[in-house]
């Protein structure tokens, strides 16, 4: 199918943006969009559960953090961009 | 799924290091066999790395009103199995141990078990089961995708419960499995679909490796060309 790709791509865009639309005006300081890896977390600390090993680093800001997960999306951007453009370029199988 | 830094008491994570090393030993002899038996593979490893870099990079928007992170486990397991993902996600979840301290080094045997291990292996028998049903791979890889990230969120759920079992363990497996899943199901489609997309990808231009690879049949082969 012609458009298969494209329509994938904007259903994937879709369930994404109905969460965003659902909860429109809502943000972090009530309680929308937190990360539910920290819930996890929470709910262990609920327990009354304290960590025993804390990270030797720690990314100073959200900005910091936010950089650096774009350069780890960056990254694999660049690999799997490269081989299909490789594979593209080399034309039809051997 | 990501277990942070010092959230399992040393004991437990002994035991998913115990669990995992193994297995991670045994995916680098597969890397190194699927390698030298067929070269042109590395690429495709590469990618599949490359797509758990990405895809486990992006922290996205659920209809619960939480955010997740898919796995992008499910590819690679097509194509590799459940041993070569252990590799994979080693290597992101040390660069996201030690660059965000997002996970942890001494999580980090527990969260390659959950995203690395069982969730793509669970995901694998399905791939291999419906595979021999003649199911098309096109369908079959969206399923693997969509299993394997949510069954990841299953078993850190149970690692979770096992490890802080109050006030009973099937309570606190419950109550972390709701925390994580509701939040999860609808990233976990998204991620089954943004699996096909690049399967089309790779089906275009390197259907015979992935028959090679034993990742499509034959008659899939044959039909494409």
């Amino acid at each position: 199918m012609k458009y298969e790709n494209l329509i994938l791509a904007i259903i994937v865009i879709a369930i994404l943006v109905i969460p965003l639309a659902m909860y429109s005006g809502l943000g972090e300081d009530e309680g929308y969009f937190g990360g539910s890896d920290d819930q996890g977390s929470d709910g262990v600390s609920e327990t009354g559960y304290e960590p025993w090993f804390e990270s030797f680093w720690e990314p100073p800001s959200g900005e910091i953090e936010s950089l650096l997960f774009a350069v780890q999306a960056a990254i694999g951007a660049i690999i799997i961009g490269y081989f299909f453009g490789y594979w593209r370029g080399q034309g039809k199988e051997e | 799924m990501h277990i942070m830094e010092g959230f399992l008491p040393p004991l437990w994570c002994a035991v998913w290091y115990i669990i995992a090393i193994p297995v991670v030993a045994y995916g680098l002899y597969k890397i190194k066999k699927v390698v030298d038996e067929t070269p042109e593979s590395k690429a495709l490893l590469a990618v599949s790395g490359a797509f758990m870099f990405v895809i486990s990079s992006l922290k996205l928007p659920s209809v619960t009103g939480s955010c997740s992170h898919p796995t992008g486990n499910g590819l690679g397991a097509a194509l590799f199995g459940p041993a070569v993902t252990g590799v994979l996600a080693t290597i992101v979840l040390i660069f996201q141990a030690i660059l965000l301290a997002h996970g942890g080094i001494t999580t980090l045997g527990a969260n390659c078990v959950s995203m690395g291990i069982v969730g793509p292996l669970l995901g694998w028998i399905v791939y291999k089961l419906l595979f021999k049903a003649g199911i098309p791979s096109k369908i079959n890889i969206f399923l693997i995708a969509f299993i394997a990230d949510l069954a990841t969120y299953i078993v850190t759920s149970i690692q979770l419960g096992l490890a802080f079992p109050e006030p009973t363990m099937m309570a606190a497996i419950t109550k972390f499995f709701l925390i994580f899943a509701p939040t999860q199901l609808p990233l976990a489609v998204a991620e089954g679909l943004l699996t096909v997309i690049i399967w089309n990808g790779l089906m275009t231009y390197r259907p015979k490796l992935l028959n090679k690879l034993g990742a499509i049949s034959d008659d899939e082969l044959a039909k494409g060309e």
